[in-house]
């Protein structure tokens, strides 16, 4: 039995390489000096996705929400055994906070239809909020194993896999379609193929075309060699524009600072034994320390 | 999502596993309390489970006025499903202003669920927790008394402040050891509620096989001292020098995400965003460079010493005692310093 997959994927800033430029002076991120790199764990979902397509055959679909420029990560996706790219983009989804988000990308897997298995990653780095994922499974009503860390197997329609509980482990079996979100530590993604590389070096969204002045005719070029990434915008989904962007956005950002540590009185110590022996006996009378 | 209720109560979701509750709801209730006070209300934990309707003392113990029990067999385990449900059918019927959940394993895989059924907002991994207005100048609108839901974001680098004006209920994650544990009063249980839930087969879609929990090996969040290494120790062998120094002092060995990815620590040791918030009565922090994301995890102790070859380490800019040399010369002569008491 073959199963479908549809991965969901982020572009996110590489917040590992925030130094002072990343910042504005007003506090808020300078999205622009950062790299934007293929969400960390979501190429773990990605490769989950690959090996069970290896073992058991289906597809693997690939689904982005962000701007056109976010198309990259699809491309890495391709070249990495991925089938198909689904780029979702629309000024009206701008500021969508995790709901809207996830009412989004909701209506693609909908869209898409036809799966088995709906995957992300554990988390994204950029917010580090874990809910997408299970939102999306409560809006397709799927039930979610969250922390996968070991997909034991697939029998039937019925899957076995192993979770990370933090402070332990859960076997747990479930009958697809289900969500998964994915552990860094479930495998280790495979680096992009060198002839899939060649075969999708040329892949574009509708929105990369035109920016780089192809026209109608270039697209069905593309369209007949299957190098035609898929773009859809809130109309293709059908999605209801109440839920999305910032209406349908239940939070809101109040306040924003750039983090700036301070400590109280702050003593030097000389790293000499006398220094040393001074802080000690500061720390005992304060009674910090026995 | 909920209309807008003022004398909606606040909420802490009781998390627990086998008949022991976790430490969060505990934690959580301190500051809970805090905010219901603020906005004349009362503090309420929810307490699902199989024969859990004895740890409503505890809870009231811990300052909950009222605590609604869903006790039924099928919920002797955590399952999303399910425990959605009884979240979501409560709030409906109750209409609570805040929801309040431990950022656990358990947490974080059911919050954002009620989240979505309830198409409110949710603020996952809160650092604080405060009552205040929220001022839309583009509208001239003033929301009062609203949860202001600070977290850090962007890998630690910028600190939020969200808040959930009209779509209700107002929920939050908090990470363990992020809120002060607050004292357990003589006060016997409030008033405890029993509610029913219907749960189907269908509530349980996935089935739990085998299920293994662990001890942990070291409980960073209860050690008084922590001394933590980093990079700058330079090997696992090396990092015997902070193990003395912990020893002496009878705290617990820390380390930063690096020395933890250089194998020279076990992960359960990680002080940080992505390890343990601590707030110990002090921690020395050795040679740690002091990242923001490291910093947030261990800001919160009551005194700060910091070594490093470094002057200029960011780390200093959080240390109450700044020492400047090489650990390796520095910390055999602070670990005989507090040896010898002299
Ligand atoms: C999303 C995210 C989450 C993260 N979560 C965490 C987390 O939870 N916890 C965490 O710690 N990090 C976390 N990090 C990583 C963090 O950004 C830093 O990379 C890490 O904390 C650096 O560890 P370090 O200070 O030990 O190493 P380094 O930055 O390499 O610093 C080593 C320090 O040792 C000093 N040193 C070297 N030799 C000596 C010597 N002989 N004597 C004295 N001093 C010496 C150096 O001057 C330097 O300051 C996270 C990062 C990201 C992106
Ligand atoms: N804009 C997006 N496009 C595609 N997938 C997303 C998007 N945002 C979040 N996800 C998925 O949801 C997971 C959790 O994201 P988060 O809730 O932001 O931590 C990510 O690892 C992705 O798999």
């Amino acid at each position: 039995m073959a199963y479908n997959s549809i991965v969901l994927v982020k572009q996110v800033p590489d917040t590992k390489a925030v130094t002072g430029k990343a910042m504005n002076d007003d506090g808020t991120v300078n999205r622009a000096a950062l790299p934007a790199i293929f969400n960390p764990e979501d190429l773990n979902a990605l490769e989950l996705a690959l090996e069970i397509k290896e073992r058991y055959g289906g597809t693997v679909t690939v689904v982005t929400m962000g701007l056109p420029s976010a198309c990259r990560v699809l491309r890495a996706a391709l070249c990495r055994g991925a089938d198909r790219g689904v780029l979702v983009t629309d000024r009206r989804a701008a500021a969508s906070d995790t709901l809207a988000t996830s009412y989004i990308l909701s209506c693609a897997v909908k869209h898409i239809g036809d799966y088995d298995l709906v995957l992300c990653g554990r988390q994204a780095i950029d917010g580090d909020t874990a809910q997408v994922g299970p939102q999306i499974a409560e809006k397709l009503e799927l039930p979610q194993i969250t922390y996968v860390e070991e997909l034991h197997s697939i029998e039937d329609g019925v899957m076995t896999a192993k979770r990370n509980v933090g402070n332990g482990w859960e076997k747990v079996q479930v009958k697809l379609p289900a969500l998964l979100t994915v552990m860094n530590t479930a495998n280790t993604p495979r680096p992009a193929g060198g002839r899939l590389m060649m075969q999708y070096k040329k892949a574009r969204s509708l929105s990369e075309l035109e920016q780089d002045g192809g026209s109608a005719a270039d697209a069905e070029k593309l369209k007949a060699k299957g190098l035609l990434i898929d773009q859809w915008d809130l109309d293709d989904l059908k999605a209801d524009l109440q839920w999305c962007g910032r209406d349908g956005s239940p939070t809101k950002v109040h306040r924003i600072q750039s983090v700036v540590l301070t400590a109280t009185e702050q003593k030097e110590v000389e790293p000499t034994d006398d220094g040393l022996r001074g802080m000690v006996h500061e720390l005992i009378s304060d009674h910090t320390i026995g | 999502m909920i209309e807008i209720n003022r004398q909606g109560e606040v909420w802490v979701f009781a998390e627990q596993e086998d008949g022991v509750l976790s430490d969060v709801p505990l934690e959580l209730l301190g500051r809970g309390r805090e905010l219901a006070d603020k906005l004349s209300v009362k503090l309420a934990a929810v307490l699902p489970g199989k024969g859990v309707a004895g740890l409503s003392a505890d809870l009231g113990a811990y300052g909950a006025d009222k605590v609604y029990v869903v006790d039924d067999d099928l919920l002797e385990h955590y399952q999303s499903v399910s425990y959605t449900k009884v979240l979501c059918e409560l709030i409906q019927k109750h209409k609570p202003q805040i929801v309040l959940y431990g950022a656990t394993a358990i947490g974080r895989d059911l919050a954002p669920r009620v989240a979505s059924k309830m198409r409110a907002g949710l603020t996952a991994d809160c650092t604080d927790l405060q009552i205040g207005d929220y001022e839309v100048k583009r509208l001239d609108q003033v929301h009062k008394d609203l949860l202001l839901q600070v977290r850090p974001a962007f890998g630690g680098n910028i600190i939020a402040t969200i808040v959930n004006p009209d779509r209700w209920p107002q929920m939050a994650t908090v990470r363990e050891g992020v809120m002060a544990m607050p004292s357990r009063n003589g006060k016997v249980a409030g008033e405890v509620v029993r509610e029913s839930v219907k749960i189907s087969p269908e509530d349980l879609a996935v089935k739990i096989l085998d299920r293994h929990r662990a001890a942990k090996k070291v409980d960073l969040k209860a050690s008084r001292v922590i001394v933590a290494g980093g990079a700058g120790v330079g090997s696992k062998d090396n990092f015997q020098l902070i193990w003395d120094l912990a020893n002496v002092l009878g705290g617990a060995p820390g380390g930063s995400r690096a020395a933890v990815d250089l194998g020279f620590i076990d992960h359960d040791h990680q002080v940080g965003q992505t390890g343990t918030t601590v707030r110990p009565a002090l921690y020395v922090a050795v040679g740690i460079s002091g990242a923001i994301q490291h910093v947030a995890g261990m800001s919160g102790a009551a005194k700060i010493v910091a070594i490093n070859n470094d002057p200029d380490a960011p780390i200093f800019s959080v240390a109450h005692y700044k020492i400047v040399g090489d650990l390796n010369d520095v910390l055999p002569r602070l670990t005989k310093a507090i040896r010898t008491k002299c």
